[in-house]
């Protein structure tokens, strides 16, 4: 008996029976939905120039557009992966590093209980097949980075994904560690090559490395006004931005922070103040708030902090440091964005911290920090793990450390959020008390 | 002034070094033709078996000075050793390591053998940090060989043919010379041993100088006993290269760029003063620093050429409206 023969009742209860796939992707846009209409709603007076971001993430997430047509898609795995190399290929890097909650709870089922969020949530989104903004997907690479990552590849590559491994050292001291990734990413550079078929070229690299460095000298530019007391934009709408770079378009991307520098400083020369009169300056740090789970900045926010700097992968690290070449030849541009990935590269995997704690010491100077709020996904081993050190190098500095444990779940909201508050509260009562015994004297 | 520095700050350095080199290059070797003589005691490989040179440097001199019997050496008429060792440490402490970067003329020839390179598109080639350890000091035997060398032949414990020793062994000796047409010191000197020695040593040690420029940049540098003299008198000088640890974020966008392959230029954290021995003050590193401030060269501690975002994105191309 075919679909159309059945009898009208039987067809109107299968109806109700929901596509599993609909059916995610439909709890993913309310999700995303959520989170975005908190993020635009909920605060006063955004700057107009953000509009193209919400509308983005409006699209992308909420509907389910896909911005990319045509070039070859490349899946990327965490920040390491070179992007230089694959925009001279003329592809375009997707970063699938995943924010959605649903999707950590379709992943779940690959991993240990108390296991990373973000890399639940990514397997969870590759086995739904669903990425967001592109259709498909031609190669996904992935660096040897952290323990969680690593060993979700076979999970991957058992979901019949073809997946490209790059081989990262754990040391980045040693010159060994400098040689051995240098070779990775060579290697890398001529196996891409070799299967997108086309051939790199010194002017493609060039111009490959000058539009990444473009993009990532507009995200300074925009961090510079971010130091400045009162502070004229919220760290919610710089989340936004950068997790927008993991896959919009770059040049557009570029030009339209360009648009908010423009209107930001437009804002502060009138003396805009985004956040509250007294609202205290927090520095994130920690696991990557990855849209939509944007909880903890939305929290902090909220709870009338202002986030002015951050110190996590979806945001700084992804931009800090920058390629420097000496001799613009390939020989040498390869290796100077390898030496990009690498040396400044302040992620937790690394044996050393030493850059970590001397990189948020020297946030918390340059954007007059009042207090940090360190997150760890429940799970992730090496943000677990050096909590103890930075809270330590905070308790040096004078810096008060809010350390929080959290997934992806909304339900933690409620005592989350009184944690939050209460922090900012006290950072608050500092910040007067301080004021006062300045004034005294 | 302040539009001053933030003009120098973006500056394209290698223009102005190459430009610089040059007019210091005319200076040094053709400056005879010129009427120009700025003495006997420049702390650069100007040499003075080029007539035409239009300063000398100081190791000639200074070999020849020493070498005179202990009696006299350590008597009042080595007035003169006095004079001309504190007339080279006043050319010295104008420039600091300078010198080596933008005025000695066998540093500007090593990088127009760079430059030949690069048009030829062949790459660089590099040290591994273990032979760099090892093979740079080697320059400190060479410096053992200019000062200790007279002194032991004043002391009558080392024969004539020793005389001028470092000279002998010396490629600026063969090369400079050359620019004028005098191609008479490509000879090995069959006198005596020692000279047969010495002089076989110069000319393989200039043919050395050539190949090995072509592949590693400044190859020379690592084993020059000037570049060792001015590292022990640099905390004289008045040009400082300083860092600020603190800023620094190890990317190694610095080292990477230096031709000396100084690790601790991005390594170290806690130094304020980064120059080292190897060090030849190009000012390559503070112009690849993207990090505002973290280098900076100062001039009785104010900062002529500091490191600034704007000006790493400006020598990049990446500033906003670049399309290059």
């Amino acid at each position: 008996m075919t679909h159309s023969e059945q009898p009208a009742k039987i067809q109107r209860r299968q109806r109700k029976v929901e596509d599993p796939k609909a059916r995610h992707r439909r709890h993913e846009a309310m999700e995303a939905v959520k989170m975005l209409d908190n993020l635009r709603h909920n605060f006063a007076n955004p700057p107009t120039s953000m509009t193209y971001f919400y509308d983005l993430f409006e699209r992308v997430y909420c509907q389910g557009e896909k911005i990319h047509t045509g070039k070859p898609m490349v899946g990327t795995l965490c920040i390491q992966i070179p992007y230089e190399v694959i925009y001279a290929l003329d592809a375009v890097p997707v970063r699938l590093c995943n924010g959605f909650h649903t999707d950590e709870q379709s992943g779940g089922e690959f991993m240990p209980a108390k296991s990373c969020s973000l890399v639940k949530a990514t397997l969870g989104m590759l086995k739904q097949r669903d990425i967001p903004a592109v259709d498909k997907l031609d190669f996904m690479i992935h660096p040897t980075t952290c323990d969680q990552k690593t060993k979700a590849i076979s999970l991957i590559e058992e979901m019949e994904y073809e997946v490209y491994h790059m081989e990262f050292p754990r040391v980045k001291e040693s010159e060994e560690s400098r040689e051995y990734w240098r070779r990775t990413v060579r290697k890398f550079t001529k196996d891409l090559s070799r299967s997108l078929g086309r051939k790199i070229t010194r002017k493609k690299l060039k111009e490959a490395i000058t539009r990444v460095g473009k993009a990532q000298v507009a995200y300074h530019r925009l961090n510079e006004l971010r130091k400045l007391d009162p502070v004229p934009i919220l760290g919610k709408d710089v989340f936004l931005i950068t997790n927008a770079f993991f896959f919009d378009e770059i040049e557009r991307w570029t030009q339209k922070v360009h648009a908010v520098c423009d209107e930001v400083e437009r804002r502060a020369r009138e003396g805009f103040n985004a956040a509250g009169k007294r609202s205290p300056r927090i520095l994130y740090t920690g696991s990557p708030p990855i849209f939509p789970n944007l909880k903890l900045p939305y929290m902090i926010e909220q709870a009338d902090g202002v986030i002015v700097a951050d110190e996590s992968c979806s945001a700084n690290r992804l931009f800090n440091d920058m390629v420097s070449v000496d001799e613009w030849f390939l020989y040498d541009m390869v290796d100077a964005v390898a030496d990009r990935y690498l040396k400044g590269c302040t992620c937790p995997i690394f044996t050393k911290n030493d850059d970590r704690k001397r990189r948020l010491a020297e946030l918390a100077e340059q954007y007059n920090v009042d207090g940090v709020v360190y997150q760890s996904f429940a799970g992730c081993q090496v943000y677990e793990m050096e909590q103890r050190s930075i809270q330590q190098e905070m308790e040096r500095l004078g810096i008060p450390m809010l350390y929080v444990e959290t997934d992806y779940s909304p339900g933690q909201g409620g005592q989350l959020s009184t944690r939050i508050e209460a922090f900012i509260e006290s950072l608050k009562v500092r910040k007067r008390r301080q004021n006062h015994s300045k004034e005294e004297a | 002034m302040n539009r001053l520095l933030e003009k120098i700050q973006r500056a394209d350095i290698r223009k102005f070094r190459f430009w610089i080199q040059l007019f210091f290059f005319v200076l040094f070797v053709y400056g005879g033709y010129l009427a120009v003589d700025l003495g006997r005691e420049m702390p650069i490989f100007s040499c003075g078996y080029d007539h035409e040179a239009g300063g000398m440097c100081y190791f000639m001199p200074l070999q020849h000075q020493l070498a005179r019997p202990w009696d006299r050496l350590f008597s009042m008429a080595s007035l003169g050793v006095l004079t001309a060792f504190l007339t080279f440490l006043a050319w010295f402490v104008i420039f600091n390591k300078a010198w080596c970067g933008y005025a000695c003329p066998l540093g500007t020839i090593q990088d127009w053998m760079t430059a030949l390179r690069k048009r030829l598109r062949i790459p660089y080639s590099s040290y591994s940090r273990e032979s760099f350890t090892k093979l740079k000091k080697i320059k400190y035997i060479f410096l053992a060989i200019v000062v200790i060398f007279p002194l032991l032949l004043g002391a009558g414990l080392l024969g004539g043919e020793w005389r001028g020793a470092f000279c002998k062994m010396c490629p600026g000796r063969l090369i400079t010379p050359m620019f004028v047409g005098d191609f008479s010191q490509w000879t090995i000197d069959f006198s005596n041993k020692t000279a047969i020695f010495l002089t076989a040593f110069g000319i393989a040690f200039t043919v050395l100088f050539f190949v090995g420029s072509f592949v590693k940049k400044r190859f020379f540098c690592f084993f020059c006993p000037m570049s060792a003299m001015h590292y022990i008198f640099s905390p004289f000088a008045l040009l400082r290269l300083k860092k600020e640890g603190d800023k620094c974020t190890k990317c190694g966008d610095c080292y990477r760029v230096c031709d000396m392959q100084i690790w601790d230029i991005a390594d170290d954290v806690t130094s304020k003063n980064i120059l080292r021995d190897d060090c030849i003050l190009c000012l390559k590193c503070v112009a690849a620093c993207p990090e505002e401030d973290a280098l900076h060269l100062d001039i009785v501690n104010m900062a002529l050429f500091r490191s600034t975002k704007g000006g790493f994105a400006k020598r990049m191309g990446f500033e906003e409206g670049d399309n290059r």
